[in-house]
């Protein structure tokens, strides 16, 4: 029961979104353009300054993922659907992971043009740990995601709700901006102290169980009017 | 107002009164000299901010289980004292450490901490203020979640930055120095608890005034 | 008689060599300092006065904490207003 609603409400946001792309297009130029802002404020003499790869790739997945979270609970506004998910006789929690499950794949899919341009952009060996810095960007994004969907859908009954997503969502993300960018840091390295990357690695997995089972947990009664 | 508010607030006004004196009296910290007095008003600050946090967070909580709105108004009144005290903290500290460490800002955890918690103090205050309808229980879960998120920040920043400030010093304090801080502490203290009357009698003057119009309209 | 000459001079060369590498090794640091004003005799921090930090601090803590009773003040006086007028506005109504 709880998979399936999961899987058609994933299923509903993804046939919605390939029918037009519009998010992901428009989440993946603003991801590219901030790259290259940031490049061009950084670079000095072809040489970004030490770290600055993984800070500038995990500032345009938080720039970019506000942009895709405002989008996605805009489209949902806009005709209501929200309302009438929310009135389907289908627990509160399934439909958060399948609009959750739905950002990820937004993301991710956004994630994967970002790290090559930054590979390819600041002369980092991106693919020297593969397996390891998969981990950290795809638990950084799920705490990242967990947070703002709850949020974006909290903040869909709200005023000014385009300025909120963000002053809400970056305080309460930093542990996540820190620990990625600090990650991703390390990996980047020439040399690579594992045991750094394994603490970061925990610490992500321990903020991700603890903040969707909050968000789980306190889904039903933010949204009920 | 309750009876007993008059006369604390005037014994409030004496002992800010009374605090110059007696930190003028204090003795000079033997390293850091005079620009250690800013501690007599730095620390029971920061302690007020955490407290503020606190209830904010309890109350913000019971509000979204229990839909008191009793609750909701304390959580409220609180935050704006968060940011009030946060604020008197994050100044007062900073213009200490110009002094003490020669600059003034460290990315320490005590610091980052703080100004993130400060931080979403004054997002639950704009959330409030121009989030419209329903944002209260939003704003509850704001409060829930920057709870949840202080260990996370903490463990974050201790990590990243594992530079350290001696400030566990409360205990070990002379009793010259002893007497002054607990006097302000006690001081800012009662400060707190008369705001947060205060700041909650505003929110029910105005749950009264709201539930008039509707009983007008009706 | 060249022996010796020679082996004074390249001693002499040797030292001279020395002294030069050693004095060039910290060669700007005097010569920069001798540029600046008497100011420089003390660290940095000794230089700051501590005073106008902590009237700074004690002013500020001051006037926020007034600030701010000032402003629930205001904003309950404007309540207060209100309230009575509706107040009188109910009690006008249930007359009629």
């Amino acid at each position: 029961m709880f998979a399936r609603i999961v899987w058609l409400v994933l299923r509903k946001d993804l046939t919605v979104e390939v029918r037009s792309l519009e998010i992901a297009y428009t989440t993946v130029f603003f991801a590219v353009s901030c790259v290259l802002v940031f490049a061009f404020a950084l670079v000095r003499e072809g040489q970004a300054p030490e770290d600055g790869a993984a800070g500038i790739l995990w500032i345009s997945i938080a720039f970019a993922g506000t942009l895709a979270l405002g989008r996605a609970f805009e489209r949902e506004r806009q005709s209501e659907t929200l309302r009438a998910l929310l009135l389907a006789p289908a627990p509160r929690p399934a439909i958060y992971v399948g609009k959750l499950l739905g950002i990820l794949a937004l993301l991710v899919a956004a994630e994967a043009v970002l790290l090559p341009l930054v590979a390819l952009l600041f002369q980092e060996d991106v693919f020297a740990h593969p397996v390891w810095l998969a981990a950290v960007l795809l638990t950084g994004t799920v705490g990242f995601a967990a947070v703002g969907t709850l949020f974006a859908a909290m903040l869909v009954r709200a005023r000014s709700r385009d300025v909120l997503l963000p002053v809400l969502l970056y305080p309460i993300t930093v542990p996540v901006i820190i620990a990625g960018v600090r990650a991703t840091a390390v990996l980047l390295q020439p040399e690579v102290e594992m045991a750094l990357v394994r603490f970061w690695l925990a610490l992500l997995v321990a903020f991700d169980v603890v903040f969707v089972t909050l968000a789980l947990w306190t889904f039903e009664p933010l949204m009920t009017d | 107002m309750p009876k007993w508010f008059m006369p604390a607030a005037a014994t409030c006004g004496l002992m800010f009164a009374a605090s110059p004196f007696l930190i003028a009296n204090a003795p000079y910290e033997s390293t850091m000299g005079l620009v250690q007095k800013i501690f007599y008003y730095h620390m029971p600050s920061a302690g007020m901010f955490l407290i503020a946090a606190v209830v904010c967070g309890v109350a913000s909580v019971r509000y979204l289980f229990g839909g008191d709105p009793r609750q909701d108004r304390l959580a409220w009144a609180a935050a704006e004292l968060t940011v009030l005290f946060g604020a008197l903290a994050l100044v007062t500290g900073p213009l200490w450490a110009r002094k003490a460490w020669g600059v003034w800002w460290q990315w320490d955890v005590r610091l980052t901490s703080s100004l993130m918690g400060w931080m979403v103090a004054v997002a639950y205050l704009l959330l409030r203020r121009y989030g419209g309808p329903g944002s209260d229980k939003l704003a509850a879960g704001l409060a829930l979640f920057g709870m949840a998120n202080v260990p996370f920040i903490y463990i974050s920043v201790n990590y990243w930055r594992t530079i350290h400030p001696t400030t566990t010093v409360v205990p070990t304090l002379p009793v010259s120095m002893g007497v002054p801080f607990w006097f302000c502490f006690a001081a800012f203290l009662l400060l707190f608890v008369l705001l947060l009357r205060l700041r909650v009698r505003l929110e029910e003057q105005r749950a009264r005034v709201d539930a008039l119009y509707l009983s007008l309209d009706q | 008689m060249d022996r010796t000459i020679v082996a004074t001079m390249t001693a002499l060369l040797l030292t001279g060599a020395f002294v030069a590498t050693g004095s060039a090794q910290q060669p700007q640091q005097p010569e920069q300092q001798e540029q600046f004003l008497p100011i420089e005799e003390l660290p940095p921090q000794d230089q700051l006065p501590a005073a106008p930090l902590l009237v700074t601090a004690y002013a500020f803590v001051a006037l926020a904490l007034f600030g701010y009773v000032l402003s629930v003040a205001r904003r309950l006086a404007v309540v207060q207003r209100e309230l009575e007028r509706l107040e009188s506005d109910v009690k006008g109504s249930r007359r009629t």
